[in-house]
């Protein structure tokens, strides 16, 4: 075999920069799910391994206001994923196969747009919204917020998958005597699948983890799991904060971890 | 064939526009039923266009197009009884081969049973029933071609439209479907319209082709036809090898032209309509309708020198360079080196050819 000494497809020396960008990203993170399962009621000292904290989240005072503010994230952020994948299933099949129509490129832009808007914009502009057509703010605000600012997040993943799909196998179907809805629902739809279930599982987890908008549009007395936690550490941290991130950390990587293999994931083969 | 034989096709004056650009002016031709029908021409000619009106991909500006007596340019591609083979296949990527098969009768109101039924025997004709179970991506280009032709074949369309379903396969593969394919077309008894930009593909598979320019239609004929007497400089130029030659017309009689080609070189060939003393007229003569020798033949022999002799195979081509006049390539048959003589370069010799070899044609 040829020696190493000389390789043109590599380069060098950037392994230290690779792994000094990943300590910096995941150090706090590590650090907060480390001390999740610290014995000690100190933030910081480390006294010992233990779940009285995990125990402290399903049982102790605050139990009570996580569950229900649990369930509240869980039921919208459900609500919103399949919601605002829908409406981005039928905009992406609109904008790819709608043929050309007057101000697509513009349409192309304003769809994603919503993503580059500083959030905090977003929660004013929906807030002054809900006020003006005197909408009152409980949970039904917090969804419908939710499913808004989802769609360009669902839409993203649907849209890039059916750029690929060619629309010879729609012109096969149709020329096999397939009406156009047979051709959608038979083979477009099918081919479209790992983009709509990594859509949903984007949105479903950008829902879940909302917090400034929904903290803006939200009714007195209801909350989600990011307002609850942010509730609980304005008085005072403890470590069963830790504990409910370190979950809610796990829910998300589960989350991600799954749209990624399902977008890789290919029906065809 | 007869001349009672039922039209499948008749497409009646047909224009196609994309805004100010006009990709067919007014064809019409008539394909008749259990036809190998071939559209032959370079990329940008119409004929894929003409294909997709056919299948209903493509609407019709102008004109009509008739299947069997009835008018279907306004159906949509589900309500047209004939299928096509893609260029790129277009399998159903997420469904097996089975399935892919089975797809048209199913959308065609057979039972999910009876469909595959018939598929797996549609299969068997293609010789894959092996593969019947697997997804098109793990099949070979030239497997993936059977499916697509037994996919399009299932349902008994009345016509089949086959658009370059060969471009992509290697060589000998390319070779072995252009006679799976004719045979196909022979068992079946349905027509089929084949669309192809390669002219040897064309004149072997086809019962009749027709050539196609810059949205125009050239010439409709058989390969022999189209061969032996193209009609215009384009054919000529497009279908095989030639030597054209712009030659001024200096004596009609008796339905024959005397032809200058320059140098004081004279060739005699049949007259065409149309053409007078002095005027200027292209004419194509086929490399291996002439032949070399060393002493003039009784007449119509050219005098010149061998350039270069150059080996492709089969045969050899020579290029000949007349005294003042234009080059020549001559092609004689490797098999032929016996009866026929090869000369060195350099050497001095004399192209002869039969009567009817040099044909004029019509720019």
């Amino acid at each position: 075999m040829a020696s190493k000494q000389f390789d043109i497809k590599t380069y060098g020396g950037f392994k230290g920069i690779t792994l000094l960008c990943l300590v910096v990203l995941y150090a706090p993170l590590i650090v907060v799910t480390i001390y999740s399962f610290n014995a000690s009621q100190s933030l910081t000292n480390w006294e010992g391994l233990s779940l009285r904290w995990y125990a402290d989240v399903f049982s102790g005072p605050e139990s009570a206001k996580f569950k229900e503010a649990a369930k509240n994230s869980f039921v919208i952020a459900i609500i919103a994923a399949v919601v605002s994948t829908s409406i981005a299933t039928l905009a992406a099949t609109g904008m790819v196969r709608g043929g050309k129509f007057k101000l697509r490129t513009l349409s192309f832009g304003l769809i994603s747009l919503p993503l580059m808007v500083p959030e905090i914009v977003t929660a004013v502009a929906t807030l002054i919204f809900f006020n003006s057509i005197g909408f009152d703010r409980g949970l039904m605000t917090i969804v419908l917020a939710h499913i808004a600012f989802c769609i360009p997040f669902a839409y993203l993943p649907i849209s890039a998958r059916m750029q690929g799909i060619e629309d010879s196998y729609e012109q096969a179907a149709q020329d096999l005597y397939a009406t156009k809805r047979q051709a959608f629902t038979k083979i477009l739809l099918p081919l479209m699948m790992p983009g709509i279930i990594s859509g949903f599982l984007l949105a479903f987890i950008v829902s879940l983890d909302d917090f400034i908008i929904t903290n803006f549009v939200k009714g007195a007395g209801v909350e989600t799991l990011p307002t609850a936690i942010f509730g609980s550490v304005k008085q005072g941290m403890k470590p069963n904060i830790m504990a409910i991130s370190t979950m809610l950390l796990g829910v998300s990587i589960v989350m991600v971890t799954i749209s990624y293999f399902v977008s890789k994931s290919d029906n065809t083969k | 064939m007869t001349t009672s034989q039922a039209v499948a096709i008749d497409v009646r004056n047909a224009v196609k526009r994309y805004g100010d650009f006009t990709a067919l002016k007014k064809i019409s031709l008539s394909i008749k039923d259990n036809e190998f029908f071939t559209l032959l021409g370079p990329s940008g000619c119409g004929k894929t266009t003409l294909l997709r009106m056919i299948a209903g991909f493509e609407d019709v500006t102008e004109g009509e197009i008739f299947l069997y007596g009835e008018e279907i340019e306004d159906l949509p591609p589900n309500k047209r009884p004939v299928n096509t083979v893609f260029q790129n296949y277009a399998l159903f990527p997420h469904m097996t081969i089975l399935d892919n098969v089975a797809f048209g009768l199913e959308m065609r109101g057979a039972s999910k049973s009876d469909a595959r039924t018939q598929a797996g025997e549609m299969l068997e004709l293609v010789q894959l029933s092996q593969f019947s179970t697997r997804k098109p991506s793990q099949l070979s280009g030239g497997q993936q071609q059977r499916v697509a032709l037994a996919r399009a074949l299932a349902p008994q369309p009345k016509v089949l439209l086959l658009d370059e379903p060969l471009s992509a396969l290697d060589l000998k593969l390319r070779k072995a479907m252009q006679l799976e394919l004719k045979h196909l077309q022979r068992e079946t008894g349905i027509t089929f319209i084949f669309v192809t930009h390669d002219q040897e593909e064309a004149l072997t598979m086809s019962d009749r082709i027709a050539v196609m320019s810059a949205g125009e239609m050239q010439q409709l004929g058989a390969p022999t036809d189209i061969y032996e007497r193209p009609h215009n400089m384009f054919v000529a130029d497009f279908i095989g090898e030639t030597n054209l030659l712009e030659v001024s017309v200096d004596g009609i009689a008796e339905g024959r032209a005397v032809c200058h080609l320059g140098g004081g070189h004279e060739l005699t060939c049949n007259a065409l309509d149309g053409i007078n003393v002095g005027s200027k007229v292209h004419m194509s003569i086929r490399p291996e309708r002439l032949f070399m020798s060393g002493e003039p033949e009784k007449d119509g022999s050219l005098h010149g020198r061998v350039k270069e002799n150059i080996f492709v195979g089969t045969d050899i081509s020579t290029i000949v360079e007349l005294d003042d006049g234009p080059d020549f390539v001559v092609r004689t048959s490797n098999s032929d080196r016996g009866n026929k003589r090869i000369f060195e370069p350099g050497t001095e010799m004399f192209v002869n050819m039969e009567l009817g070899a040099a044909r004029l044609l019509v720019d």
